[in-house]
């Protein structure tokens, strides 16, 4: 983990309610795709945790949803505004179990992490598939992105304005892959559980006092034992999830 | 004796500045960061005699200048902490480490305490008799003059280490509770615990937290700490060690001029994880601001 400070470089909109923020600084503790960074923000006691979407030598993007004070706040920043930064926090997908074939699995804003895994996965020669799942088609993001990586890329749209009409398990179901990674909202995750054929990994969310480990406030309970999101997580295998109630 | 030093129930430690339990877990995470030796001490993580998972999730808060939280006391159990923990914390932290005790009965207490007081490692045992967080046991030792006496005398009974009662804030007299701990022998008192407190989220108009209730700390509830450490420490003859909210170097003079004999900081370094190194850091500077030679030399300064 590092605390520094990062400039905002860009910071500008996907969609009527999600942005994509570049900020420069040292990335040099960022070292797996699926850690998180926490944000300080003036005015706001707690930091706001958000996943890396890229990375690249200096170089960080976030995509962030509106959804409350502190991520309207965000959205106001302007270019070479200064935030302060934990990063590299959180273990991030292991690539190594991946097979030739995997699969990205994105929900809403559980789709940036899969941006920064599907490039790494991509460079050590894997055929990736992503699956990104939007409500509508106005809110779809990154389509493009991930086609210029190289991914078969499937958008689903739960109304069916674009792409497969459904839910991602509806694009998932018929397609051969030899692992998967999945980020989205909870009963998405769920979902993708029951569907999916093969094992994989899961990122989550927890309300986070602190980001690095020394609270306790995002515990969760796992086959192996109680895990820190924040730590032992954000990301867990498919073995280790026991799903609360 | 360094100009920063003070005697906290016969253990002198270098500076008054003490990461209070449950911010800090053992210290390892911060150990990552900087040199944990620099310390005064610190409070490690409430244990209980049995691990405890906790509350379910959120269990965490924003407020305006501060958190709450309603963790519930997650620790692995005094067993885990003397055979994993400590041998872990004694590579990376070299001096006396408080422990912080937690309980739901009388026996519970000393049965942690008397495990507790085995272990070379531990110099003060801090009974937490304020957890808002629990169900039973916790807090409700700590609300009433009696049972906080009760528990002192019990804890003093098993060990020869200083001990230290740690109060709750959420009580209408907190001096007669603090003398009643003296009273029974306690060694010092260490306040203030988190306030109980609640916040609602508007879209789906139910509790934030899962527990419904969790306890307030960071900035917000200073001043309340700052008054009761106030008027305890005019009360007892023993060392008062204060927190809440503390945040700065300037914060912990200000603790000890209202009676702090050392000084606790919690979520600030949830915030700030180098808050307490930068506070260290900082008070040479801030002590000379206000012509203070030694730090001693202010606690109680304003009674
Ligand atoms: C590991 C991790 C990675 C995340 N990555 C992203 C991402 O890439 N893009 C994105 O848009 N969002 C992400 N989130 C969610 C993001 O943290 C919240 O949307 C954000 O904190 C909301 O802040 P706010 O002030 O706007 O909302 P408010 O509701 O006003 O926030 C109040 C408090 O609740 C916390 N909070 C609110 N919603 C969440 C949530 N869903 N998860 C955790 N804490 C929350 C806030 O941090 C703050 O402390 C991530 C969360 C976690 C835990
Ligand atoms: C996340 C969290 C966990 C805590 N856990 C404990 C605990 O296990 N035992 C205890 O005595 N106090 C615990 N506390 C209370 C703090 O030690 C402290 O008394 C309180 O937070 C006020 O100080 P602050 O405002 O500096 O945080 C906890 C506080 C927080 C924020
Ligand atoms: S948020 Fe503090 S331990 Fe995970």
């Amino acid at each position: 983990m590092k605390q520094s400070i990062f400039t905002v470089k860009e910071n500008r909109k996907l969609t009527s309610d999600v942005m994509l923020m570049r900020l420069s600084g040292d990335t040099s503790h960022i070292t797996a795709a699926g850690q998180f960074v926490n944000v300080k923000l003036d005015g706001f006691y707690l930091r706001r945790p958000i996943s890396v979407c890229d990375v690249e030598e200096g170089i960080l993007t976030v995509i962030y949803k509106n959804v409350g004070k502190g991520t309207d706040y965000m959205a106001a920043l302007t270019p070479g505004a200064e935030l302060d930064l934990l990063t590299g926090l959180g273990n991030g997908y292991d690539l190594s179990v991946s097979g030739n074939s995997p699969v990205v699995i994105g929900g809403g804003v559980g789709v940036p992490p899969m941006y920064n895994l599907a490039k790494r996965l991509i460079s050590q020669g894997k055929e990736v598939t992503a699956i990104l799942g939007f409500n509508k088609k106005d809110e779809i993001f990154f389509e493009n992105e991930f086609k210029a990586l190289g991914c078969k890329t499937v958008i689903t749209t739960v109304d069916g304005s674009y792409g497969v009409k459904g839910f991602v398990t509806d694009a998932l179901r018929d397609m051969d892959y030899s692992y998967f990674y999945t980020c989205g909202p909870e009963p998405m995750l769920k979902a993708v559980y029951r569907a999916a054929s093969t094992s994989g990994q899961f990122s989550f969310e927890r309300r986070m006092g602190c980001g690095f480990g020394a609270c306790m406030g995002c515990s969760c309970k796992t086959i192996t034992g109680n895990k820190r999101i924040c730590k032992e997580g954000p990301v867990l295998v498919k073995e280790d999830i026991l799903w609360e109630e | 004796m360094g100009r920063m030093s003070v005697n906290l129930c016969g253990i002198v430690i270098d500076n008054p500045v003490i990461p209070a339990s449950g911010t800090y877990g053992f210290g390892y995470e911060f150990a990552e960061l900087y040199d944990i030796n620099m310390l005064g001490t610190f409070s490690f993580k409430g244990t209980t005699s049995q691990p405890r998972f906790g509350n379910p999730s959120p269990r965490i808060a924003e407020t305006p200048s501060g958190m709450l939280n309603a963790v519930g006391l997650q620790n692995p159990g005094v067993e885990k902490v003397i055979s994993e923990e400590l041998p872990k914390l004694a590579k990376v932290f070299h001096k006396p480490v408080m422990a912080n005790v937690s309980g739901f009965a009388l026996d519970e207490y000393t049965e942690v305490c008397s495990k507790l007081d085995k272990e070379p490692m531990v110099g003060w045992l801090e009974v937490n008799i304020s957890c808002p967080n629990v169900h039973g046991g916790g807090m409700s030792f700590g609300t009433s003059p009696e049972q906080a006496a009760a528990v002192t005398k019990a804890v003093k009974a098993v060990t020869a280490k200083p001990v230290i009662m740690k109060l709750s804030p959420n009580v209408t007299d907190i001096v007669s509770i603090a003398k009643a701990c003296e009273e029974a022998g306690a060694d010092g008192i260490s306040l203030i615990n988190t306030m109980l407190s609640m916040r609602i989220d508007l879209k789906s108009r139910k509790p934030l937290l899962a527990n419904i209730t969790g306890g307030l700390s960071g900035p917000a509830v200073f001043p309340i700490a700052v008054r009761m450490v106030y008027q305890v420490s005019k009360t007892v003859n023993i060392p008062v060690v204060g927190l809440g909210g503390v945040s700065s170097a300037q914060d912990v003079i200000e603790m000890m001029m209202a009676g702090a004999t050392a000084v606790q900081v919690g979520a600030a370094n949830l915030v700030n994880p180098f808050a307490c190194k930068e506070i260290i850091e900082n008070l040479p500077a801030v002590m000379d601001k206000y012509e203070i030679e030694n730090l001693k030399d202010i606690i109680g300064g304003a009674h």
